[in-house]
């Protein structure tokens, strides 16, 4: 792997920019590995580099039905944040973003980590009584939270409006200042980059149509549209395709997949210096470096892998926007997208064996993966490398839903989809 | 946003609606005599499917009425509607 930094750079420039290699390879698939990982998002290509890296497994496959960061890994609000309800959800995060803090050293590529502060907004006495218990519930499982008034939330982002006149005036704030965003296309890059050079084997356009177990009923090979590869691991990171994977292997999901859309306005000056959020009126919003406005909607009712979301639903987000920042009327939405995102009667993920020997599942993002992309690789490469789950993981199972022990995120979550 | 063909009221817009998941989940008659697992599977499992789905719909702000659609969810088109009770078509 050509390391990057300063000096590569100058040496680069000064040789008119010929020498740089190319990021990874694109290896025709190989008869057999050691473990096949299905779907090269994020989360996928993080276990992979783990697996690699802290396991010993080299001979790891990726396969990506698409190409990388055409899912949602390049679809999201790349929004980053641990301040969650339960001790299970802040553990899981929060081991997220210390793994965020160090990634663009561990990886030697610039993710674009910036720690410039997640604001929640509260609009009502309910929204108050609400994120001041997560902030209390965040301080005493060691995750950072602060509660803001609202002229000190004003303060921390110039252009809010707080008018008391509002349909929904802000009353307050919780702000998580370790929390922020990152460059979402290059963390599936650096990953990727970082992964092959350990010699895992990234396959892109290579979907899988089939599970073979053998007699035993553990897993055996898979079958792609490039073949038919061995492996006794199977790891199915697919996101919103998840049910479809794991019917191959004649299992079915706690999931239901939706669209969920986002949407991004032309690019202006640095005008927001944070990201806000408000689950009330639900808007969330943040600017890319590019100068663009991020703005996440919700999801649609139905399920659906249309890819694509309805019109009122963005509509109602932008009133929300509008609202709470009254200078952004004018601007014009440049793209607007649909990812197709899969979600747990909880809303809490699944990482965890499944009754199929060699086969583990990492899905049940729902509408907040990619903040989770390096824990999440790390976890399961662990739970593939080890066939058990590292203790952080270990409430995330399949069978909490049997057992009745949910991780029940989804009226306490920070935004309500 | 979609037109969804009540089978009272002909095509109306989604916004008239509210979505009552997939279709054909009979509640189990006697839910005492089921074990944890057969209980979880009819709570929470569901088909999830790419491309026709049976779901149930509401027409909340018109006839008020539920019934059952049949719709692509790769393409969003809805193929068919018939009334609760009826035989899917």
């Amino acid at each position: 792997m050509q390391h990057f930094s300063a000096l590569a750079l100058a040496r680069n420039a000064l040789t008119g920019h010929v020498g740089w290699q190319k990021q990874w390879r694109s290896p025709d698939p190989q008869p057999a590995y050691d473990a096949v990982i299905v779907g090269g998002g994020g989360h996928g290509l993080a276990a992979a580099y783990h697996m690699a890296r802290d396991h010993g497994m080299n001979r790891i496959a990726v396969l990506e039905k698409g190409w990388l960061g055409g899912g949602n890994t390049g679809r999201n609000t790349t929004i980053i944040r641990s301040n969650y309800l339960f001790q299970e959800s802040s553990s899981l995060y929060d081991h997220a973003v210390k793994l965020w803090e160090k990634l663009s050293q561990t990886l030697n590529y610039n993710v674009m980590f910036s720690q410039r502060g997640v604001m929640m907004l509260a609009h009502t006495v309910h929204d108050v009584q609400v994120f001041q218990r997560h902030v209390h519930a965040n301080r005493l499982n060691g995750v950072d939270n602060e509660w803001l008034s609202a002229e000190q939330a004003k303060d921390f982002c110039p252009p809010l409006r707080i008018s008391p006149g509002m349909r929904y005036p802000v009353l307050g704030a919780a702000l998580q200042r370790r929390a922020g965003t990152a460059r979402h296309d290059a963390v599936a890059w650096g990953y990727a980059r970082a992964a092959d050079a350990m010699g895992v084997d990234i396959i892109q356009n290579c979907a899988v149509t089939g599970i073979v177990r053998n007699r035993q009923g553990a897993v055996e090979a898979v079958e792609t549209t490039r073949g038919l590869i061995r492996t006794p691991k199977v790891g199915v990171s697919a996101a919103g395709s998840t049910s479809l994977v794991m019917a191959m292997a004649g299992l079915r999901m706690p999931l239901e997949s939706y669209p969920l859309q986002a949407l991004v306005s032309e690019p202006v000056k640095p005008i927001f210096p944070c990201v806000v959020m408000s689950n009330t009126i639900h808007a969330y919003i943040s600017q890319s470096d590019k100068g663009e406005m991020v703005i996440g909607a919700g999801t649609d009712a139905y399920i659906s892998y249309s890819q694509r979301g309805a019109l009122h639903v963005s509509t109602h987000t932008l009133e929300a926007i509008c609202e709470l920042f009254p200078d952004f009327r004018r601007l014009r939405m440049l793209r607007n997208w649909g990812g197709i995102v899969d979600v747990t009667p909880d809303r809490s993920p699944i990482i965890a064996k499944t009754s199929v020997p060699g086969l583990y599942v990492n899905c049940g993002w729902g509408t907040g993966g990619f903040k989770a992309t390096p824990g999440s690789g790390h976890l399961f490469a662990w739970t593939i490398a080890k066939d058990e789950p590292h203790p952080i993981n270990a409430p995330f199972t399949i069978e909490r839903f049997r057992d009745g022990v949910m991780i029940d995120e989804a009226a306490a979550a920070a935004v309500a989809h | 946003m979609l037109l969804i063909p009540c089978p009272y009221c002909g095509l109306r817009p989604e916004l008239e609606f509210s979505y009552g998941g997939e279709a054909g989940i009979a509640r189990p008659a006697d839910p005492s005599a089921l074990d944890d697992a057969a209980w979880a599977d009819f709570l929470y499992q569901r088909k999830n499917p790419r491309g026709p789905h049976d779901e149930r719909w509401r027409h909340t702000h018109g006839c008020g009425r539920f019934f059952n659609a049949r719709r692509n969810t790769v393409t969003d088109m809805f193929v068919a509607s018939w009334k609760a009770g009826e035989v899917a078509p």
